[in-house]
């Protein structure tokens, strides 16, 4: 345990160290610059981009869980093969070409970018909602029935509970690479900072490139980091032995 | 008292008939321990599960009291029955407290209430109450989480107990010393209990009554001596195996034998000091004969409760039982 900690540590330290080597990199190119001279223009496609994720994330959550729930009914389970084949093909779909899809049939803009974020963050949380509950110990659940417990406590008391850990891994994982992807959105007019990043390409400007880039890593850190807080909070206690020994 | 009337479980797959439970008629009485024995897929567990009808009767009916289960709510009466597994099946995410409390909880009682049943089951336990309040199952070495599924089952003292399997996955020690904690409970609780065992030697040593089935099949019930002198077919007598009188020993303690033969007699040459070679009166006839066996001298210390020698217990003690018809053993030394 004191090993692997240590490795840990190690690591967690390089990472941190080429982080900065990067944000050092940015200050010399002149990254920072262009974001102190244009501070609204900054604030406003880091908003345009914080919007984009949280809608289609939000939204994701809240069609992926219940779905999750449901297909994993006894009385529907006969059709959980179909959902998990849906997700894992559709998550081998890259975003950028979901990106054009969608956009064949919902044309430019913003909306079409939520949607389609919408739909690839959809996919992996509903897997890991399906697996998470289809992990539970079936002693478990049959010593809940055995003490007459009702199909509805069973979920709430037993099911959830014990797929937290899997169900919040798939969020955090699926609002993380969200904010990757939503760089993608200005490819078909959804703004964000993906705005910059490829105004600094077209224009080989390296500067304008990077004061988008930078916002978007500091952006995914940050939520991948609110999500682990809140993940410690909502798993049960008896559960974070497993996150730990990880 | 719970009876069976003709139950019978057939699953249908394919168009396959498979008969799990065939016809089964028997009754137990309250305050009984009754283990159902036989291999593996051979129904025991699907009966114990008839019972709370976590599987549905296809023929047939089960009674608890009188009462028809399939006339009662099915939840209602899953909550008035305890039920122990073999993984335990404890909640991994609540606390041993409120694994404790589960049924309780659901039957509406109030805090106070709940607080001190948890002591209460904890004391019985043989467990400390604070000490455990806060702790979750992970915590726990696998005796204590199987004597916390135990304590669950307890919990509503409910009348009935359904136990599958519970000291199946411990190691030989700890399965040794729960199932004596768990006669011990049950002398004060009396519980009516159906227990599934695989092994003989359990079901000997817990059971006031055996069921043995094969196939769906129930081949024989009776006392564990009836079993064991007087099996109904070739199939028991193999399943009980050849070393039956051997088990039967196990039923019988030295103070059996004392009663019976040797009234003390021989108290006046006892010189013997207490070494590692003694039995106390407790001690069953089948381990007081492997002390013997043990001793290079052939002989064994008998001490009693406040571990002063009592007599001495040697071979030729084994031959009042000689000779004797199985069945008339136990009536031999009473």
């Amino acid at each position: 345990m004191k090993g692997r900690s240590k490795v840990e540590t190690m690591i967690r330290i390089g990472l941190y160290a080429l982080l900065i080597a990067l944000f050092v990199y940015a200050f010399q190119i002149g990254a920072f610059t262009y974001i102190a001279e244009n501070p609204s223009e900054i604030a406003y496609l880091v908003g345009q981009h914080i919007r984009m994720v949280a809608i289609s994330s939000a939204a994701a959550i809240c069609c992926a869980i219940p779905l999750g729930i449901f297909i994993t009914r006894p009385q529907f389970k006969r059709f959980e093969f179909l959902v998990i084949n849906f997700a894992n093909i559709g998550q081998t779909v890259p975003s950028i070409a979901i990106l054009a899809l969608v956009m064949t049939y919902l044309g430019l803009g913003w909306q079409t970018a939520v949607f389609a974020l919408w739909f690839s963050s959809l996919l992996p949380i509903l897997r890991n909602t399906i697996a998470g509950i289809d992990s539970v110990h079936p002693a478990i659940i049959d010593a809940g029935k055995g003490m007459g417990m009702t199909q509805k406590l069973i979920l709430w008391k037993l099911e959830l509970p014990n797929a937290s850990y899997a169900i919040l891994a798939g969020i955090r994982t699926a609002t993380v690479i969200n904010v990757g992807t939503a760089a993608l959105a200005f490819l078909i007019g959804g703004g964000g900072l993906g705005d910059l990043i490829f105004t600094g390409i077209s224009l080989y400007d390296t500067g304008i490139m990077l004061s988008g880039a930078l916002p978007v890593i500091l952006l995914a850190i940050t939520i991948d980091f609110m999500l682990g807080i809140f993940e410690k909070l909502i798993i049960p206690k008896g559960l974070q032995r497993k996150v730990e020994a990880i | 008292m719970i009876t069976f009337s003709n139950v019978s479980k057939i699953y249908e797959s394919t168009g396959k008939k498979v008969t799990a439970v065939d016809h089964v008629n028997m009754s137990v009485e309250e305050g009984e321990i009754c283990v159902f024995l036989g291999p593996s897929g051979c129904g025991k567990t699907t009966l114990l599960r008839m019972v709370n009808r976590l599987v549905q009767i296809t023929e047939g009916s089960i009674e608890i009291d009188g009462k028809d289960i399939q006339a009662l709510d099915s939840i209602e009466l899953r909550r008035s029955i305890g039920y122990v597994i073999q993984q335990n099946g404890l909640f991994p995410n609540m606390t041993i407290e409120e694994n404790i409390n589960v049924v309780p909880k659901m039957l509406g009682w109030d805090a106070g209430k709940r607080k001190n049943r948890y002591k209460e089951l904890m004391e019985m336990m043989g467990l400390n109450p604070e000490e455990f309040r806060k702790r979750f199952p992970w915590e726990l070495s696998g005796g204590q989480q199987q004597r916390i599924g135990v304590a669950r089952a307890l919990a509503a003292d409910p009348p009935v107990m359904l136990m599958d399997e519970p000291f199946g996955a411990l190691d030989p020690i700890i399965r040794d010393h729960l199932q004596n904690e768990f006669l011990r409970i049950q002398k004060d609780v009396k519980k009516t209990i159906l227990f599934v065992s695989h092994d003989i030697d359990e079901a000997i040593r817990l059971g006031d009554k055996i069921a043995i089935f094969n196939q769906g099949q129930l081949m024989q019930v009776g006392t564990p001596d009836q079993i064991l002198s007087d099996p109904k077919n070739e199939f028991v007598r193999d399943f009980i195996g050849s070393d039956r009188e051997i088990k039967r020993l196990t039923l019988l303690t030295v103070k059996d034998l004392l009663n019976k033969g040797k009234k003390g007699n021989r108290k006046s040459n006892l010189t013997a000091e207490i070494n590692e070679f003694y039995v106390t009166l407790d001690t069953d006839l089948r381990n007081a004969l492997a002390v013997l066996l043990a001793s290079p001298t052939g002989e064994a210390v008998i001490v009693d409760q406040r571990n002063q020698p009592h007599g001495i217990l040697t071979f030729t003690d084994y031959e009042l039982l000689t000779g004797v018809h199985p069945s008339k053993l136990k009536s031999i030394v009473h």
